[in-house]
């Protein structure tokens, strides 16, 4: 494994580099604004004075660097500040909605991950079926279609014709399991729906590529049975291309949270966002945006360590 | 309801033995499949679902019965390369085409076409479809099916020039890190990295909180934030075309970087670029009405299919479908387009080989 | 072979029709083939790309491809039908009884296995042996096909192993159920002329060992007339004709046949050396040049002069074209110069004048990706006139129109016609012309032939000729094919791992003494003569080839 370290050492690295800069954008962005941020929040009407006092108050005063450091080392230890808009610490209003998304988005995975690779593989083994077009075309109107209409539909069906699920997924933190489960399951599937279609397109397309090389029809020639082709010669290469396609799409379904929140008033990160955005609560959504740009780097980092794990070119090295 | 619960099995058991004794094989497992879901949807929900199914069934087919009518004629009509180039397109293909040319014609005839102005107020708020309004009226009581058909050139025309920006910024920029190489290629590259590593749709908000709603901003912000996407696929097809010999001959030959980007490369690559350029548009589209739906893209009053949703969305609680019509119409234009690309790539896949 | 007659027939392919799936429809790419293979014989397929030798080769094992199926035929093997046996039954057969082995092994591997896991696969799977006696078996087989350290081999992954000695371990795992027959699909294609040989010797080697039989698929027929007893040539999904390899080689009966060996014909007369005073035309002083850390050239230098060819040879990696790449300027070299004329000319291909540009063309090996395929034929000549010339309108057309008569194409036809619509042939001579028309003093011929079928590279050669008499200009041939160098050549550079190992006029290069390098190379390459091989592992021995005798001398 000695020549993977290295190579695995120096993606993290990067990843943290990313990482940095991405903070700097998130934080240098809210400087760009006209004027400063006290000025936004009292609004053109304030005078001078009020202007300045706030300023005083919020540090501002200070030059840009400065501050950059002090809001990193804070949010590194948890600290993201104080809310503009009701003054409360943004972590403490952060920390349960994170928790509350990473179920969200846990219970999709769980649902999507192996269904997609399921569908994924099967309609590669029978690609140009009847079996494939219609899974390709079932999934084309799955992407195609916006979240907020999928989940729409969800809620027409389950929760109005027939009251299976309930319309609106308010948990709160002292809900049981099965209950949480419950009212979860409606939004999860609606995120499950989009990312089930890109991961099952993305593993069909991985595993086609896989099975046109040489080696497998050189496993073909030497007699070996269809099934032992797919186990024996394929399923090891095509380990990478799979993990890659999977952190890929849990990246894309911790961002996509948003809307399907939204939809279901369901009380995560993505919602907050959304609500400070409009309020322009700018430490809340610094703190949101940070949060979602880490764990999308995060899985980013995954894939391609999954990548370098599994090739067995890199993992036995000349 | 009974009476055809019972000649929905019996045509279907029929339908499936017909299918089997003649040894259609794809027929048969398609009819199969779709008896052994009524089964047990309609176990579950009841008969009513066996209607939706009967609906969406006839939709499908009247889809592809249109899609088929259409292509065949076209086939006629078309010059003999355009007619060759058309009887290798699949229904689906087909029934895109069909559905993008009927968007622009109500986005170009959208005066003509919508009874009433895009904000004109015309009954109660909420009013239920009449003669007047054919699917009745918004939260201030103006015609939901003008809106719909204004929505078409707002929405339709935003995105299409969003995404003709994101094109030329990137393509440009891709085709100039391919060519010059170096560090020009490196500085490129390094920025679309960081660019890409924060969520499109997050990096959006960030962006539009600073800048605030207008469509100019919503505009340029999505812009920037997809043409890294375009960057990275115009600067690996050119890649593949910059190795070539006959460009290491025109550059040994001495001419400039402009005149081998616009007159050597850029002629090769038209037909990946093109079929980016409507994945592109489905992705900048359904971003632009992801925000308006949150109410940070289009503003009102201008009619816009996202926001449409957001504003009419208290109605769905009360089990009525008029605010997913416009959310249908976003969604149907997407799969159009993915349609016809999805066919453009197989053309060009299959020129290759 | 006489008694060739005697043995029973093991492979029977009668009437074989085969179609590909394109554009939307059934194509017939092989057109009703007949073939009879006997026990312990060894035929040679022989074909151009595109004539379905490959195609043939599978169906001889009852595989087709995806895309493709055999509408015709029947393919007997021992007495069963594969056309019609049931895919178990087929299943059965290949890696038992009929093994392949491909033309890139370092593909054909699995790199996620060692290559003994691989190599028992089929055994174990036919339980023709346990897993141990199979694993002996391999390293004893290693040990047959000379692979070094046959103990340790087997046990390594597939990229820990050199491209020659893949090769080998893939006909060594052919052999692991000791089939009657194995289809050879250019299994030396990809080599170089001495590693090539190495392979040659051993698969000879294990073919007369245990008496198996072989299909043995190959464009080249040297290469075959080494291996096979019997050659079949085809051309585009026909037979052309079968004989045995000697009266094949000696007595062609068909045109097509006949022009296979045309190349050999077309040899021209060294000139004179240049005047001891005549300044060099193009100079190359003691050039070193790196692809970042890695140091490809080492101290080159040779001269060009006006109107003399310079052919330089040497294997893959040899920095024959890194050398083209520091004369024309697209790699500046870390050391020495180069000088045009007399003068040194800037490093930088950015730095230097239309002019000097203008001086040195070159021509690709590959005129598929030297012609642009978005342009016509008009516009490919016309832009260098455009260009330096700055001809427009009618005076462009009439001098793109010379150019065409020149190259022997007939501008009526052509100047309108896209590159796809050319064959490799007239795509090659497009080339030339478009180098032609910045009437340079000096071009570089990157193995401008070594693409083309023989008969069209030598009216390339031929071409090349008349032009280097009417224009008096200079050549620097890079190529690894002897013969080419022997038909054109005025002075032979070697060169190997960076710097030039022996020099000298053609005459003088051709026969011995020789530097031992060179000695390697000119006795690797596979000649006409079926005696070829034999006669130089005779000679030489077999420790004295490819890899071995490389080893040796370090």
């Amino acid at each position: 494994m000695g020549g993977v370290l290295p190579l695995i050492g120096k993606r993290l690295l990067l990843g943290l580099v990313t990482l940095l800069v991405v903070s700097i954008i998130i934080f240098g962005a809210v400087e760009l604004l006209p004027g400063d941020i006290a000025q936004q929040i009292l609004g053109q009407s304030a005078t001078e004075e009020t202007v300045a006092a706030l300023r005083e108050e919020l540090g501002l005063n200070r030059p840009a660097y400065v501050r950059y450091f002090e809001w990193l080392g804070s949010a590194v230890q948890g600290d993201f500040g104080t809310s503009l808009a009701n003054q409360r610490s943004v972590a403490e209003q952060l920390g349960p909605r994170f928790a509350n998304t990473l179920f969200l988005a846990g219970l999709a995975a769980l649902i999507s991950v192996p269904l997609a690779i399921g569908l994924g593989v099967l309609a590669a083994l029978y690609r140009n079926s009847v079996f494939d077009r219609v899974a390709n075309a079932v999934s084309l109107v799955s992407i195609s279609s916006p979240e907020f209409f999928l989940g729409y539909i969800l809620i027409v069906f389950f929760a109005v014709q027939n009251q299976i699920f309930p319309a609106i997924s308010n948990v709160t933190p002292d809900m049981e399991m099965g209950e949480r489960l419950y009212r979860t399951l409606l939004p999860a599937i609606t995120m499950a729906l989009v990312v089930t279609a890109y991961m099952m397109r993305m593993t069909r397309a991985a595993i086609i590529n896989l099975l046109a090389s040489p080696y497998i029809e050189m496993a073909r020639l030497k007699g070996v049975p269809n099934s032992k082709v797919i186990t024996r010669h394929a399923l090891p290469n095509a380990l990478a291309p799979i993990i890659n396609v999977v952190a890929l799409n849990l990246a894309y379904l911790i961002t996509g949270v948003v809307l399907v929140e939204v939809v279901f008033v369901y009380p995560g990160v993505g919602q907050l966002l959304v609500d400070s955005v409009t309020k322009r609560d700018f430490p809340v959504v610094q703190a949101c945006c940070l949060i979602f740009a880490a764990t999308f780097i995060l899985f980013n980092l995954i894939a391609d360590v999954g990548a370098i794990l599994s090739n067995p070119r890199l993992r036995h090295p000349k | 309801m009974l009476t055809f619960v019972i000649i929905y099995y019996a045509f279907l058991i029929l339908a499936c033995c017909v299918a089997a004794y003649y040894k259609y094989r794809t027929a048969l497992l398609l009819l199969f499949t779709l008896l052994c879901v009524s089964l047990i949807s309609g176990l579950l929900f009841g008969a009513e679902v066996l209607v939706n199914i009967t609906i969406c069934v006839a939709l499908l087919a009247a889809a592809a019965g249109l899609s088929y009518s259409f292509r065949e004629s076209l086939i006629q009509v078309l010059p003999p390369e355009g007619a060759k180039l058309m009887r290798t397109a699949p229904l689906t293909a087909s029934f895109g085409l069909l559905v993008i040319i009927a968007y622009v014609i109500a986005a170009v005839f959208a005066p003509l076409i919508a009874p009433f102005g895009e904000a004109e107020v015309v009954g109660g708020s909420f009013a239920p479809p009449d003669d007047v309004m054919l699917l009745g009226g918004d939260q201030l009581g103006r015609d939901l099916f003008s809106r719909l058909i204004y929505g078409a050139r707002n929405t339709v025309g935003i995105a299409l020039m969003t995404t003709a920006i994101a094109f030329i910024v990137g393509t440009l920029a891709g085709l100039v890190a391919a060519q010059m190489g170096g560090w020009v290629d490196q500085v490129l590259g390094r920025i679309v990295d960081t660019l890409m590593a924060i969520p499109q749709l997050i990096f959006a908000l960030l962006l539009l909180t600073i800048v605030g709603t207008s469509v100019l901003n919503l505009t340029l912000v999505i812009a920037l934030l997809y043409s890294p996407l375009i960057f990275r696929l115009a600067r690996a097809v050119a890649g593949n075309i910059v190795v070539m010999d006959y460009i290491e001959a025109a550059r040994l030959r001495g001419e400039s970087t402009w005149y081998l980007i616009t007159k050597e490369v850029l002629p090769n690559i038209t037909a990946p670029l093109a079929a980016e350029f409507g994945l592109r548009f489905c992705f900048v589209f359904l971003a632009i009405s992801a925000l308006s739906f949150l109410g940070l893209g289009i503003q009102p009053p201008t009619a816009d299919w996202g926001s449409m949703v957001r504003e009419n969305a208290t109605l769905i609680s009360f089990g009525e479908v008029t605010p997913l019509i416009p959310a249908a119409a976003i969604a149907l234009l997407t799969v159009a387009v993915n349609f016809v690309v999805d066919w453009m790539l197989h053309i060009s896949s299959g020129l290759k080989e | 072979m006489s008694d060739q007659e005697k043995k029973s027939v093991l492979l029977e392919i009668k009437d074989l029709k085969i179609e590909g799936y394109s554009d939307e429809k059934w194509i017939e790419i092989v057109h009703g083939i007949d073939l009879t293979l006997h026990r312990g014989e060894v035929m040679g397929l022989i074909g151009e790309s595109g004539a379905g030798k490959s195609t043939i080769g599978l169906a001889a094992m009852g595989f087709t491809r995806d895309g493709c199926r055999i509408s015709n035929g029947t393919v007997l093997f021992d007495g069963m039908d594969l056309t019609t046996a049931t895919r178990a039954e087929r299943r059965a057969l290949r890696g038992s009884r009929i093994a392949y082995v491909a033309q890139s092994a370092a593909a054909s591997f699995n790199p996620a296995h060692k290559l003994i896991d691989q190599h028992t696969e089929s055994a174990l799977l036919h339980k023709v042996n346990t897993k141990s006696e199979s694993e002996e078996d391999a390293i004893e087989l290693y040990r047959r096909l000379r692979l070094p350290n046959p103990e340790e081999i087997g046990f390594r992954y597939p990229h820990q192993v050199s491209g020659g000695q893949l090769q080998r371990a893939m006909t060594a795992m052919a052999m692991s159920c000791r089939p009657d027959l194995i289809i050879f699909d250019e299994p030396t294609t990809a080599l170089d002329v001495t590693t090539q040989i190495e392979v040659l010797a051993a698969v000879r080697d294990i073919v007369d060992q245990f008496n198996t039989a072989a299909l043995y698929i190959t464009h080249d027929l040297a290469v075959v007339a080494q291996m096979a007893d019997r050659i079949k040539v085809l051309l585009k999904g026909d037979e052309v004709e079968e004989a045995e390899t000697r009266k094949m080689l000696a007595d062609p009966e068909e045109d097509y046949t006949k022009s296979l060996w045309a190349v050999r014909s077309f040899k021209r007369e060294q000139k004179p050396p240049p005047a001891a005073n005549e300044t060099p035309l193009i100079s190359v002083k003691n050039v070193s040049a790196a692809y970042g850390p890695v140091k490809v050239l080492d101290g080159v230098s040779f001269d060009i002069y006006r109107g003399q060819t310079v052919a330089v040879v040497g294997e893959s990696g040899s920095g024959k074209s890194t050398t083209a790449r520091c004369i024309t300027g697209l790699l500046p070299p870390s050391e020495g110069e180069i000088l045009y004329d007399g003068s040194p000319m800037p490093p930088r291909y950015q730095d230097r004048s239309k002019d000097q540009l203008r001086q040195a063309q070159m021509i690709y090996q590959m005129a598929d990706t030297a012609l642009n395929p978005k342009k016509t034929i008009g516009e490919i000549i016309g832009r260098p006139l455009q260009f330096y010339g700055g001809l427009r309108g009618a005076d462009l057309k009439k001098r793109v129109d010379q150019l065409l008569d020149q190259i022997e194409l007939e501008p009526s036809l052509y100047y309108h016609r896209l590159p796809s619509e050319l064959s490799g042939g007239q795509k090659q001579r497009v080339g030339i012309a478009r180098s032609l028309a910045a009437e340079p003093s000096f071009i570089i011929c990157d193995e401008v032939t070594s693409a083309l079928d023989q008969l069209v590279a030598e009216g390339i050669l031929r071409l090349l000729d008349r032009l280097q008499k009417e224009l008096n200009l200079a050549y620097m041939f890079i190529t690894h094919d002897l013969a080419t160098v022997r038909s054109i050549a005025d002075v032979v550079v070697v060169m190997k791992e960076g710097k030039v190992v022996e020099m000298g006029p053609k005459d003088e290069m051709f026969k011995p003494p020789h530097h031992e390098y060179t000695d390697l190379l000119l006795s690797s390459v596979p000649e006409m003569d079926p005696d070829w091989l034999t006669n130089l592992l005779e000679s030489r021995g077999v420790d004295n080839i490819g890899e071995a005798a490389h080893q040796k001398k370090a």
